[in-house]
């Protein structure tokens, strides 16, 4: 897939923050950043508040999404271009949405928020008001994401990819590292899930590395690029990032996020958990 | 206990350390981000386990402070900002482990 097709530079944002049709919107799940400033003319999206069911373990349905988009002034037409903090972990967890639910055009700015700060380019703290749309969401497109039953069906039959940290993946830490480690849920990892950190597939200033490095990540790791791909993490941001560079900057056609992630799987019952650097093996 | 599912993002980097964290078991490395003798507020810092490989990433407070729940052991911290980066290198054991990471072009 072209790169350009999925994924924008800073530079081009810049020069195109009026351009009609296209909308920006930074992904967050501490909004406070883009409350102190951000691309000028972009609406945003608060990871738990606006993407997050508030009641169940999971995230907004198509109408919940129809609505969301709606009030925020997006259009069916309109080409999404999206960023954010953390590497843009919740902006490629945003962009898994927009394809779940059939949006047509949508983006990343590579190296989202940190490139832009760091590139000095301006942010704005001014409010950002567009009119009403009337979105239509398509029904969830269920062949990008896994579930659990798909994840055990995995074991030894497709590649899982675990995103975490090393320490995260080998059980020695529970959950990243700087957040506390307070957590009821078993440490691991799947067992045969390959570690690939994210980490690996983006530069220091957050923009991903070239498709020729990533390539060489992903097969140096063990990746069977002609077999499916489930990626997981601890809640499935962090490996949205992954499927984005497997699926949407490599082209390998069957990648699935499983948005439960681990702390889905290292509570479940009667799974089973490897622990260790070793990927381990199907029982 | 509950299953703790909020995000992967960075908590506030400037408040205190929350009451649930047990110093006791916890492994936290904290600190200011400096240029020269000025604290450098926003730069992005991050944490690399013993083998260099990426663990976590916060974005410092105004006032230039950090922190992260690590583990007993060597970590690298490296802070990338507009004023430029620099790194620290610290050997850490449980309880609160306070240091600083030096910035230049």
């Amino acid at each position: 897939m072209a790169r350009d097709s999925v994924l924008v530079s800073a530079d081009w944002a810049e020069k195109n923050l009026d351009a009609p049709g296209v909308v920006f919107v930074e992904v967050d799940e501490d909004t406070s950043a883009y409350d102190g400033g951000h691309i000028p003319g972009a609406v945003k999206l608060d990871w738990k508040k606006d993407l997050q069911d508030p009641i169940r373990r999971d995230f907004v349905n198509q109408q919940q999404f129809q609505d969301l988009l709606s009030a925020r002034g997006i259009g069916n037409d309109d080409t999404v271009i999206l960023y954010g903090g953390n590497n843009n972990w919740f902006a490629a967890y945003a962009y898994w949405y927009f394809k779940l639910y059939g949006h047509g055009d949508v983006k990343l700015i590579d190296g989202g928020r940190k490139k832009w700060e760091l590139d000095g380019r301006p942010l704005s703290a001014d409010l950002v008001d567009r009119p009403e749309t009337s979105y239509v969401a398509q029904p969830q497109d269920k062949s990008l994401r896994a579930f659990r039953d798909d994840v055990l069906a995995a074991i030894g039959s497709s590649n899982l990819i675990d995103v975490r940290s090393p320490d995260e993946y080998a059980g020695r830490l529970l959950a990243p590292a700087h957040l506390p480690q307070e957590q009821a849920q078993r440490a691991g990892h799947v067992p045969t899930a390959l570690s690939v950190p994210w980490s690996k597939a983006a530069n220091e200033d957050g923009t991903f590395k070239s498709d020729d490095e990533l390539r060489e990540i992903y097969n140096g790791a063990g990746l069977d690029d002609s077999k499916p791909t489930i990626a997981y993490c601890r809640i499935g941001e962090r490996s949205s990032h992954t499927w984005f560079v497997l699926r949407e900057l490599l082209g390998h056609g069957d990648v699935k996020n499983y948005d439960g992630s681990w702390t889905e799987w290292g509570s479940l019952v009667g799974v089973p958990v490897a622990l260790g650097d070793e990927p381990g093996v199907a029982e | 206990m509950s299953v703790n599912i909020d995000g992967c993002g960075a908590p506030d980097q400037a408040a205190p350390i929350p009451a649930s964290v047990d110093l006791e078991k916890e492994t936290v490395i904290s600190g200011f981000v400096k240029a020269g003798v000025e604290t450098v507020g926003g730069a992005y810092v991050r944490l690399l386990d013993a083998t260099g490989e990426f663990a976590a990433e916060v974005v410092a407070s105004p006032e230039g402070h950090f922190r992260f729940f690590a583990a007993p052991g060597s970590w690298t911290v490296r802070a990338l900002s507009r004023l430029g980066s620099g790194e620290s290198v610290v050997a850490v054991d449980r309880g609160l482990n306070e240091i600083s990471v030096a910035v230049a072009n």
